[in-house]
């Protein structure tokens, strides 16, 4: 059953190959047969789910070694998959989200030219992304790591003609190599301390290492997952991002490699648990941009960036819980995976009304849709509902337990943890709503654009409305699901571990304490924009509203301090390697070429000074091999 | 007479009262070499008695099945064990089958497979009065630039016995790594070396820059051999004995009397020390190490460029088999006494080839000077003296070849009026006009300065890896260093072909048929797959690492 893994990754990876490779005599079925392939991936994903299940909770890991790639002594770059509780999570996630939003895009492409293209780098996604979370060792996850950042590369300026589309890909990939770098110090950290990149070996040796060198391993992990999670400081690029088609925002920048971060931090575990400090770091990272996320949603008049800014406040209490250990490691799962569910419906419901609205994003245009795409209000007004966080949608169970568990952390880092967090849901309520009464509720207010055309909004095509019902589904009843007798808790825990947390307050204040934040959120949003009406050019607003329309000033803060500064750097090194390092290099360099030339003129072309040269060299073999018998 | 028949008149001969033993000849061991030089043996007679026309297919498909057929038998000797535990010795003690012979023999004759594509290829040069022509003369006798020559051409001539005489030096590279005594050794030295001075002389093209190739390469080869016929019988004064276990004995001290007629001069270590320098020399001179490497250019730079392909990867894969079994089998007992002089060739050779490479401006010389560098490379693994050397030689080896001949392959679809268009400057911008064939050789060009996920990075740290665990570091140090120097020069020639502007008047990329083309791919396909996934194959050179004494 477990050689059933490799093919979990296999057929997105053929997809991609033969989509990329096959050319355009493939135009016309390659999105079926990328879809297919999604869809097979996840049928092998679920055939191990089911498998998984059959075993006794302890038994449930299973690896698949392919090839070791140049075993060296006290080198070993081994080619293995780890299957556990934590990666089939994962897996059913990617595969199941993947395999919707591949059929959502079959609508949504159909009039894109390079449709062929754009399956091609999703499957090429998948198979990243699968390699990422079922690599067993970090160097294979650096492989994925790696190859999702260049799928999303790839995916974000698909649009590549639009000069926006292309700066926004360069500036999500740039913005990720930083990140990258501490994942490759990372690994190289671990290898310098425990001779090995291998998971279970890795955590196995924890408890024998210095506190320093655990805590530099795990900042550097951080440091990955915060380029990769678009976490403070390296949450820049996101945003920039949604000038990628929409399914890819759904997919990538959503549901599934934005998570990657914390998925790092909750595989690396054993390593953080034993660096409380590096944990605080954690903790801190995640507070700041669950609220940094939601301040920059809601001054966002465009309804991709408002998801997008919502997302990284998501992402921010997922890596808040992460930073909480084992306390808080199994509830940033689950709030990952009912994340998953309804940040990729409402990316697609937000889709769907660009698809229906000339591919409008401004929701200062839009109001009232919801008579013109019911099946669309419906599904985007569920996701809301569960991110939110309403009773008994899937958002309400997972960030409950997030905002109890940094409660439970104790002391007073326990209560600013959980007042941001607390502060977070409230701001959560308010932005979203917003995005709610613009859309889809107040009068209508797209206009004729400059060639006189005026949007005819309409429900889209059954390929994307089947995936966004499915999707609410999940919205809906996962978080139920997944909590009715802690069921994902004795899921995950053999992997994670859990540690029950004891907030200083019962946990039935603190839900209490939520749905009051949440009502306050909700009905300040209702006052402003569902009592008046909503005015199509957005006003001033206050110094805040500024900021947060700019990012909270994150681009102009980095030119100032990154950019500026590389520059004087840069200058001053290039001058170093001029005077410094180049003449030392030209240096060498013209004495071996004129060597060169010197000894070049030996080949004269006459055999009969080969001959000499072969006579000499005789000789002095023979005599140095007498020498070396005399001395 | 064959070798082993020569072989045991010899070691009977200083005994005139025994009576000659029917020599016990092991056909089905020998079978690749049979196979090869039965097919070079039809070769002739197809050469005497088929008409003109049907030649060149009769002899280029004979030469290809009999390639094919001698490496199925290379095969089936190593499925049935003959490579590692019935390794023994055949032939009356003139021939070793064993591991590295089988994995050396595999590599020559698929070495010989790719061969004959590219001697086969007829889609490269523009037609000759209406005949498809090949890379050789039209009538090699005929005196270049007169009227006989002109002759042959329009009557659509072509010297097919490049075929036979592939195949009769194929035969003699696959005896040359498996002798096992010395006389064996200087025959099979002669039967590989004589077709390639005559293949030298056959270019189509620039006749008389071949023909001067032929000429050199013979002269100096010529003398070469002499030095290694001079050391041999030194050995046999030394050791009253050509047989290389009898040596090996000696040289041990185990047996001290083999011959009462030699007790003057048996177990003189100078007769010692001096025969085994200069049977070594001949060898060098076939690797093409420094100092004995100066023909290499020369030759590479006139024989026909399939030739060159051929002679480079075959002739360097044979001869550095048979230094290995020289140095390790017969002479480990004096390893103390040759290693501080293989160290210094192995330097002079690496640093020499890499450096005067630079200053190159003909590809095929420049791809001359890199064999010699590389040659430096492979001798650092054969200092090594340990299984991992000989396994990463043999794994070296093979890798080279294949990026060798594909190499010359790409060179040889380069043209313009004249031929071939072999000047530096002609590739600049090729990338441009022909990026995939620019792509391709590329390939070749960072395989062999042995960047990481081709073979040449892996047969690369196989080698030093072997070297640095013999203690060899400061020899690892400096290939290294080399390596740096060679990869300017190779790195050099991707840029001008990528990043240069296109010469106005530069040369055409002639598309060949799918004879080069399969040359050419398996070529790429093998550097790739030895790259990204060596370990099967170096585990295959691992078990074909012990030599049978």
């Amino acid at each position: 059953m477990e050689n059933l893994i490799a093919l979990l990754i296999a057929a997105p990876l053929l997809g991609a190959a033969v989509l990329l490779c096959g050319g355009r005599r493939l135009d016309a079925v390659g999105h079926w047969i990328g879809t297919l392939l999604a869809g097979l991936s996840f049928v092998f994903g679920a055939l191990l789910f089911a498998d998984m299940l059959g075993k006794a909770a302890d038994h449930r890991t299973v690896t698949q070694h392919l090839f070791s790639w140049i075993p060296v002594s006290g080198f070993q770059a081994d080619v293995t998959f780890r299957l556990d509780q934590l990666s089939m999570t994962f897996v059913l996630l990617i595969t199941g989200v993947g395999s919707l939003i591949h059929l959502y895009s079959v609508g949504y492409m159909e009039h894109d030219e390079r449709r062929r293209r754009f399956f091609g780098y999703l499957n090429l996604f998948l198979a990243a992304m699968l390699l990422l979370v079922l690599a067993d060792n970090y160097l294979l996850l650096y492989v994925g790591w790696e190859g999702v950042g260049l799928a999303s590369y790839l995916l974000i300026g698909f649009w590549q003609h639009k000069p926006s589309a292309a700066t926004a890909a360069k500036k999500a990939f740039l913005v990720n190599r930083v990140g990258d770098m501490g994942l490759s110090i990372a690994i190289m950290l671990m290898f310098t301390t425990f001779g090995t990149f291998a998971f279970g070996p890795v955590f196995a040796d924890v408890s024998g290492t210095g506190e320093g060198k655990l805590t530099a391993i795990a900042l550097m992990l951080l440091l990955a997952a915060c380029g990769k999670s678009a976490q403070v400081p390296l949450q820049s690029w996101l945003g920039d991002a949604m000038e990628g088609p929409t399914p890819v925002s759904a997919l990538i920048h959503a549901a599934t490699m934005v998570t990657a971060g914390v998925y790092l931090i909750v595989r690396s575990g054993a390593v953080f648990n034993a660096a409380p400090d590096a944990q605080l770091v954690v903790t801190v990272v995640g507070a700041v941009t669950l609220l940094f996320g939601a301040i920059v949603g809601c001054a966002k008049d465009d309804i991709k960036k408002a998801l997008a800014g919502s997302t990284m406040s998501q992402i921010g209490y997922m890596v808040l819980a992460a930073g909480l250990g084992p306390i808080g490691y199994v509830f940033a799962i689950m709030h990952l995976v009912t994340h998953g569910f309804f940040k990729a419906g409402l990316f697609l419901g937000a889709g769907s009304v660009m698809h229906g609205m000339n591919d409008e994003v401004d929701m200062r245009k839009y109001g009232g849709l919801r008579k013109y795409m019911p099946v669309t209000f419906v599904t985007f007004g569920l996701g809301y509902l569960a991110i939110i966080g309403f009773p008994g949608l899937s958002g309400f169970f997972s960030k409950d337990k997030i905002i109890e568990a940094a409660f439970a952390k104790g002391g007073t880092e326990g209560w600013i943890l959980g007042g941001a967090a607390l502060l977070g849901a409230a701001i959560t309520a308010y932005y979203m709503t917003r995005v709610m009464i613009m859309t889809f509720f107040g009068e209508k207010r797209w206009q004729p654009d400059e060639h006189g055309h005026e949007p005819h909004p309409h429900e889209s095509p059954k390929s994307m409305t089947i995936p966004m019902i499915v999707l609410a589904f999940g919205s809906v009843f996962a978080g139920g699901l997944f909590s009715f007798g802690d069921r994902f808790l004795h899921w995950l825990e053999p992997v994670t571990g859990h540690q029950e947390g004891h907030p200083p307050v019962s946990a039935a204040v603190v839900t209490g304490a939520t749905l009051v934040v949440l009502l306050v959120g909700a009905g300040i949003a209702y006052v402003q924009y569902g009592r008046r009406p909503v005015p199509v050019v957005a006003p001033r607003g206050s110094l805040l509203t500024r900021a947060a329309r700019r990012d909270l000033l994150q681009d102009d803060f980095n030119h100032v301090v990154l950019v500026r500064g590389g520059e004087h750097l840069t200058r001053s090194l290039v001058y170093m390697d001029h005077t410094v390092v180049d003449g030392v290099v030209n240096g060498t360099a013209a004495s071996v070429g004129g060597l060169s030339g010197r000894l070049r003129r030996l080949q004269n072309g006459y055999a009969r000074s080969y001959a000499v040269s072969m006579f000499g060299g005789a000789a002095v073999l023979v005599a140095l091999t007498l020498l070396m018998r005399a001395v | 007479m064959s070798a082993a028949a020569v072989h045991s008149l010899w070691t009977t001969a200083a005994d005139p009262i025994s009576k000659i033993e029917t020599p016990k000849i092991e056909y089905g061991q020998l079978s690749p070499t049979l196979i090869v030089i039965g097919g070079a043996l039809i070769g002739v007679l197809i050469e005497a008695f088929v008409p003109r026309k049907s030649r060149y297919y009769a002899q280029a498909f004979l030469s290809a099945v009999t390639l094919a057929a001698a490496f199925a038998a290379v095969v089936a000797l190593a499925a049935g064990g003959y490579g590692t535990t019935k390794a023994h010795i055949a032939a009356m003690g003139a021939i070793a089958v064993d591991g590295p012979s089988l994995f050396l023999q595999g590599t020559i004759l698929l070495a010989g497979l790719l061969g004959v594509f590219t001697f086969a290829e007829r889609h490269l040069d523009p037609l000759a009065h209406g005949n498809r022509v090949d890379s050789f003369a039209a009538q090699a006798a005929s005196v270049p630039g007169s009227d006989s020559e002109k002759a042959a051409v329009k009557a659509g001539f072509t010297t097919t016995e490049a075929f036979p005489l592939l195949l009769f030096a194929v035969s003699g590279m696959l005896v040359f790594p498996s002798a096992n005594d010395l006389l064996t050794l200087f025959v099979a030295l002669e039967v590989f070396s004589l077709p390639l001075y005559l293949l030298c002389a056959l270019a189509r093209r620039k006749r008389l820059m071949s023909q001067e190739a032929a000429v050199k390469y013979f002269l100096l080869g010529a003398f070469a051999s002499a030095f290694t016929l001079f050391g041999i019988a030194l050995l046999y004064g030394y050791a009253g004995s050509v047989s290389y276990a009898t040596i090996a004995q000696v040289v041990d001290g185990t047996v001290t009397n083999v011959d009462p007629a030699l007790a003057g001069t048996m177990g003189n270590d100078a007769l010692l020390l001096i025969g085994a320098a200069m049977v070594v020399m001949g060898l060098l001179f076939k690797v093409g190490a420094v100092p004995f490497h100066m023909w290499t250019p020369d030759v590479y730079q006139g024989a026909p460029t399939p030739v060159t392909g051929f002679m480079a990867a075959a002739t360097k894969v044979a001869a550095f088999g048979a230094l290995l079994r020289l140095l390790y089998v017969v002479l480990p007992g004096m390893r103390w006494d040759w290693r501080p002089v293989m160290w210094a060739v192995a330097i002079v050779t690496m640093l020499g080839g890499a450096i005067v490479a630079i200053t190159q401006t003909d590809i095929k010389r420049l791809l001359a000077y890199s064999s010699i560098a590389h040659a430096g490379f492979i001798l650092a693994g054969v200092i090594a003296t340990s299984r991992d050397g000989v396994s990463s030689v043999l794994f070296y080896l093979a890798a080279y070849s294949f990026v060798t001949i594909g190499a010359f392959a790409v060179v040889t679809l380069v043209r313009d009026a004249g031929g071939e268009a072999t000047h530096l400057s002609k590739w600049a911008g090729l990338g441009r006009r022909s990026p995939l064939v620019a792509a391709v050789f590329a390939v070749f060009l960072l395989a062999f300065a042995g960047i990481p996920l081709t073979s040449g990075f892996a047969g690369k740290f196989a080698v030093f890896k072997a070297a640095a665990e013999g203690g060899a570091m400061p020899l690892v140090v400096i290939g290294v260093i080399s390596s740096a120097i060679a990869a300017f020069f190779y790195i050099r020639v991707i840029v001008l072909m990528f990043f240069s502007e296109p010469h106005p008047e530069g040369p055409t990329v002639a598309v060949p048929s799918a004879l080069t083309t399969t040359a050419i791919a398996v070529g790429v396909a093998v550097t790739l797959v030895l790259g990204v996934a060596p370990q099967y194959f170096l585990d295959l050179a691992s078990q074909a690492g012990v030599f049978v004494r």
